[in-house]
């Protein structure tokens, strides 16, 4: 408000000056009048702070200052509020000082009565966000939830009251806790409250000192940060028991990072393994080098996205089972496109192995550029149908479903192919030709018919290593060039011409990996392990499993 | 491990590149009554992704100019050549497009060391290239104008934003292994100690082209973060590695609001091939968004859309740097009225050309321009949401002010001076002057 300019001191005028004063009082306090009946069904929060006119000021701070005091505000459109300003749905009128927010319909309503408006969205502003405002969003979400009647979402809303560790929240937790009869979630609210509690420096020592007992026992990465935080401006003993706690904690995570390495090699393996085990037939058994092979994956990939493409405009019930419409159909494209390179260009180059590493380099080119031609230079999307996303908790480690149902996959596929190689008559006969191909032929085998199915499966197990990796990487003309080398190096480590031997080859490479790259960092961890790899072929030729006797010389 | 691969590729790429650049340009030789225009993008190859859609907002500005009845009454004629994401095919392809195509002036590159590899080239023989990608600054030439970012109009803002309004405290800095994040980073790491920041708060990261396993560093991360401090990613992560490092993020739950990233290769086109829902919240910092609200925006939305006959095709930076580049230097033509390189460098200093964020863009005597430094979140439809932004403009600094050798430095093309790295402190041109 203005206040009028004061006269500068001249004695005559003290008479008017203090008219004016008073004027500016009376001014001022029908003006705060006026606000009030205006605001009268507003909530007004401690310090005369207006949760709704702090949400129209379109101001980032105002916003989140108004949702830090939403929940304490006993306003009973507030759940309706923050729903709305999550989905994007919370609209403004600055001048008015008006909130609206819009249902799933698109019907508008006033926020501070609830009562349906006729305004329209189009000629409001929308509630902006920034990650601030997410913050105190999430955590006016997290204590507004907390009595749902679903247990999920009082379990999100008691991890999301942890991590704020909003002091205001605590009664809304207290209450929570006195009600929650799914004992997990009590835990986590237990949690929580210990959270605001050890950092309550108002709280006495010993609700402080059990506190920090109980983020000692939850014994996760969250928990160090809430001790790590307290023991940085806390004193005497809290401080000495939260730098206990975290210490205890971190000598506990420290395992855990092993059996984490573990894992991650793991899951990097079964990737190496996907990406190789097609490489394993058409190098490792029928002895071409084929430098397509990556195409052959990103062609996968590709025809994963032309189902999703599909499901998503024609059928969108099966877009979350796309992929399993995707593996069948990339094996037959992919061991399609295969046969036709082995048809067309391989088999005039066998036993030349110069010449078929050029054709097939140059093979790779071309479907790289049709690729890009086809589909665009650009990334396509992707994306993880629901039960590959998200992750779940096995003591300290987090495992993520994409990642474990891949290790699933690649496992799978491992033991198909040698099902198919040991237990069926194809795979009896492709293993005859490349044992001995004369021998072979004589006894009445097709060899040219082998060749060109062997190199064929080679292919469509590549292209289902595509589905798989297009849930990590990058759908793009690209994808394949970067998994060659790797693939060429399991197959070449494991020992050419043995399944087995790709599959531990693939694992140990992929856990070596990440052992080293802690240490020595992603670029030096790669360095190192290619220098092993070396090493250790020098020592032995043939690889981790060597094939023995007649066979070598196939 | 991928080097033969990657020098086949190149040797292969080069002769097919060789093929497709004949053949765009016997098919636009025409007579002399044009001005030819060389446009030096990969459009195969790794970065393909990247350059395609530069070459074709060139062909689209080209074709626009003409319209308006081109350019000192001469039409233009793009000359398109593709260097196949090979370095040192960009040497080759640009002493073709100056010596045998006479091209007046060339758009083109993408990648510092793509710049670098045609530096000479354009220095040797006098002709002009506009860069139009962010970039890490330390270099003036007198034959190049950088229409993107350098590293104060970019890294040093975002920090600042992340500073002041996030409470940052803990630094990642994660990188691709090239010289741009490693020079970012070398700036930035002086920058965070002159303001305070401890060593043991900074943690520096790189990983190879491609990389695509990044669980480990994401844990690394995670466990970095966890230290009660509030902390935030910097990432020059380049191309490629972005998907699977977002998508990682995701997988293990690191939230905007937890650790924040900040992107400074993570643009519009980036982000399409990513389902952007976890990553709601993390930032990029850039002098232009799609999403800037404004009329002559919008209208170069609708005539891109328009000219790729694709409704869902979206704009980045780079694209607006080439803009406002093509517009300065029409301009600078008609001014000198001639496309002599002389006549032009002297011409383009000082050209001012309006922006797409709604103000004008100058060119400055260190040949880069100024510019308004934004700040977005990344939004559920994958696009960005301004959250801050400079208060004016900001001039391009190629030497940067936090590193020693380069603080003392200036560039100046004016006459007399007319010196890339003029050292204050002495008084002498290092020699990057003619």
């Amino acid at each position: 408000m203005n206040m009028p300019s004061r006269p500068r001191a001249l004695p005559l005028e003290t008479k008017a000056k203090s008219l004016t004063e008073t004027l500016s009082v009376l001014a001022a306090a029908f003006f705060l009048l006026m606000l009030a009946l205006i605001a009268a069904p507003h909530a007004r929060a401690q310090g005369g702070f207006d949760v709704i006119i702090g949400l129209t000021t379109d101001k980032f701070p105002d916003t989140e200052r108004a949702l830090n005091e939403l929940p304490g505000a006993g306003l009973a459109t507030a759940p309706d509020i923050v729903e709305a300003l999550v989905a994007n749905r919370l609209y403004l009128n600055g001048p008015a000082r008006k909130l609206y927010f819009a249902d799933e319909a698109g019907k508008m309503f006033d926020a501070a009565t609830g009562e349906s408006a006729d305004v329209m969205a189009s000629a409001l502003k929308k509630v902006r966000i920034n990650n601030a405002v997410r913050r105190s969003l999430d955590a006016a979400r997290g204590a507004l939830t907390l009595m749902s009647p679903d247990p999920a979402k009082r379990k999100a809303a008691a991890d999301s009251v942890f991590k704020s560790r909003d002091a205001t929240a605590l009664p809304l937790l207290e209450a929570a806790l006195a009600k929650e009869t799914v004992s997990a979630n009590r835990k986590i609210l237990e949690e929580a409250r210990a959270a605001i509690v050890a950092g309550d420096s108002g709280a006495n020592e010993v609700q402080r000192l059990e506190a920090i007992d109980i983020l000692k026992s939850r014994g996760d990465q969250d928990a160090v940060s809430v001790l790590t935080t307290i023991a940085s401006w806390s004193e005497g003993r809290v401080k000495a028991a939260a730098d206990s706690a975290s210490s205890v904690i971190q000598a506990k995570l420290a395992l855990w990072r092993n059996v984490q390495n573990i894992w991650y090699g793991l899951s990097l393996g079964s990737v190496l393994l996907l990406a190789a085990i097609g490489l394993a037939i058409t190098f490792g058994v029928m002895g071409i080098i084929n430098m397509a092979h990556g195409e052959m994956v990103m062609l996968g990939a590709y025809t994963t996205f032309a189902v999703q493409e599909w499901a998503r405009t024609s059928h969108p019930g099966l877009l979350n089972y796309s992929l399993f419409i995707a593996i069948p159909l990339a094996f037959l494209v992919t061991a399609a496109v295969g046969i036709l390179i082995e048809r067309v260009v391989i088999r005039f180059l066998y036993g030349r192995p110069l010449e078929t590493l050029l054709a097939t380099f140059g093979i790779s080119l071309i479907l790289q550029q049709a690729v890009r031609t086809i589909f665009g230079a650009n990334n396509r999307e992707v994306s993880a149908p629901s039960f590959m996303a998200g992750s779940f908790d096995f003591g300290s480690l987090q495992i993520g479903y994409g990642r474990m149902w891949i290790i699933v996959f690649a496992l799978a596929v491992f033991f198909a192919l040698q099902f198919v190689l040991r237990a069926t008559s194809f795979g009896l006969r492709m293993r005859a030709v490349t044992q001995n191909r004369r021998m072979a032929s004589s006894m009445g085998i097709d060899t040219n018919r082998i060749d060109a199915m062997a190199f064929g499966l080679g292919s469509g197990i590549a292209g289902m290593a595509g589905v798989a990796l297009s849930q990590i990487d990058n759908v793009s003309p690209n994808l394949g060039q970067s998994y060659i080398i790797d693939s060429f190096m399991v197959v070449v480590f494991g020992g050419v011409g043995n399944l087995w031997g790709t599959l531990l080859g693939a694992l140990t490479l992929g856990v070596a990996n990440k052992f080293l790259e802690p240490i020595a960092g992603a670029v030096l961890g790669k360095i190192l392990l290619l220098v092993f790899i070396i090493l250790f072929i020098q020592k032995r030729p043939r690889g981790l499993f060597a094939l023995k006797g007649r066979a070598v010389e196939a | 491990m991928s080097l033969t691969r990657r020098i086949m590729l190149r040797t292969a790429g080069a002769a097919l590149g060789g093929a497709l650049a004949f053949a765009s340009t016997s098919a636009f030789a025409q007579g002399a009554g044009t001005i030819k225009v060389g446009v030096l993008h990969s459009l195969s190859g790794t970065m393909a992704i990247s350059e395609t859609t530069l070459k074709d907002v060139m062909l689209m500005l080209i074709e626009e100019q003409n319209k308006k009845g081109g350019l000192l009454g001469k039409k233009l004629e793009p000359v398109v050549v593709d260097p196949a994401s090979n370095w040192p095919l960009f040497a080759e392809k640009a002493r073709e497009l100056i010596s045998k195509d006479k091209v007046s002036a060339t758009f083109g590159c993408w990648t510092s060391v793509s710049r670098k590899s045609v530096l000479p080239v354009f220095e040797e023989l006098n002709s002009i290239l506009f860069y139009p990608v962010q970039y890490e600054g330390e270099e003036s030439s007198k034959n190049i104008f950088y229409t993107g970012a350098a590293p104060n109009q970019q890294a040093i803002p975002a920090v600042d934003y992340l500073m002041a309004s996030e409470k940052v405290q803990r630094w990642v800095l994660a990188g691709t292994d090239y010289v741009y994040p490693r020079t970012t980073n070398k700036i930035l790491e002086a920058y965070l100690k002159a303001k305070g920041v401890k060593q043991e708060d900074i943690m520096i990261n790189y990983t190879p082209f491609g990389h695509s396993d990044w669980q480990t560093i994401v844990a690394d991360i995670k466990k970095f973060g966890s230290a009660g401090k509030k902390t935030a990613v910097v990432s020059t992560i380049n191309g490629d590695a972005n998907v699977p490092f977002y998508k990682e993020l995701g997988n293990a739950g690191v939230k905007a609001t937890d650790i924040p990233v900040v992107a400074f290769s993570v643009g519009e086109e980036e982000l399409a091939g990513i389902d952007t829902k976890p990553l709601v919240g993390h930032l990029a910092a850039w002098n232009y968004f799609q999403s800037v609200d404004n009329a002559d925006n919008k209208a170069f939305i609708e005539k891109w859309k328009t000219f790729t006959k694709n409704p869902k095709r979206v704009t980045n930076d780079p694209m607006e740097a080439h803009v406002i580049g093509f517009n300065m230097w029409v301009k600078a033509v008609e001014k000198a009225g001639t496309t002599d390189t002389e006549a032009v460098l002297d011409a383009m200093i000082g050209v001012s050309v309006p922006n797409l964020t709604g103000g004008y863009s100058t060119m400055m005597p260190n040949h880069h321009i100024t510019k308004p430094v934004l700040i977005g979140e990344v939004q559920a439809d994958g696009q960005f949401n301004t959250v801050w932004q400079t208060s004016g403009l900001v001039v391009g600094d190629e030497w940067s002010d936090y590193l020693e050798g380069s603080k003392d430095m200036i560039s100046d093309w004016r006459k007399p001076l007319s010196c890339g790295n003029f050292n204050v402190k002495t008084g002498k041109c290092g020699g990057a002057g003619k």
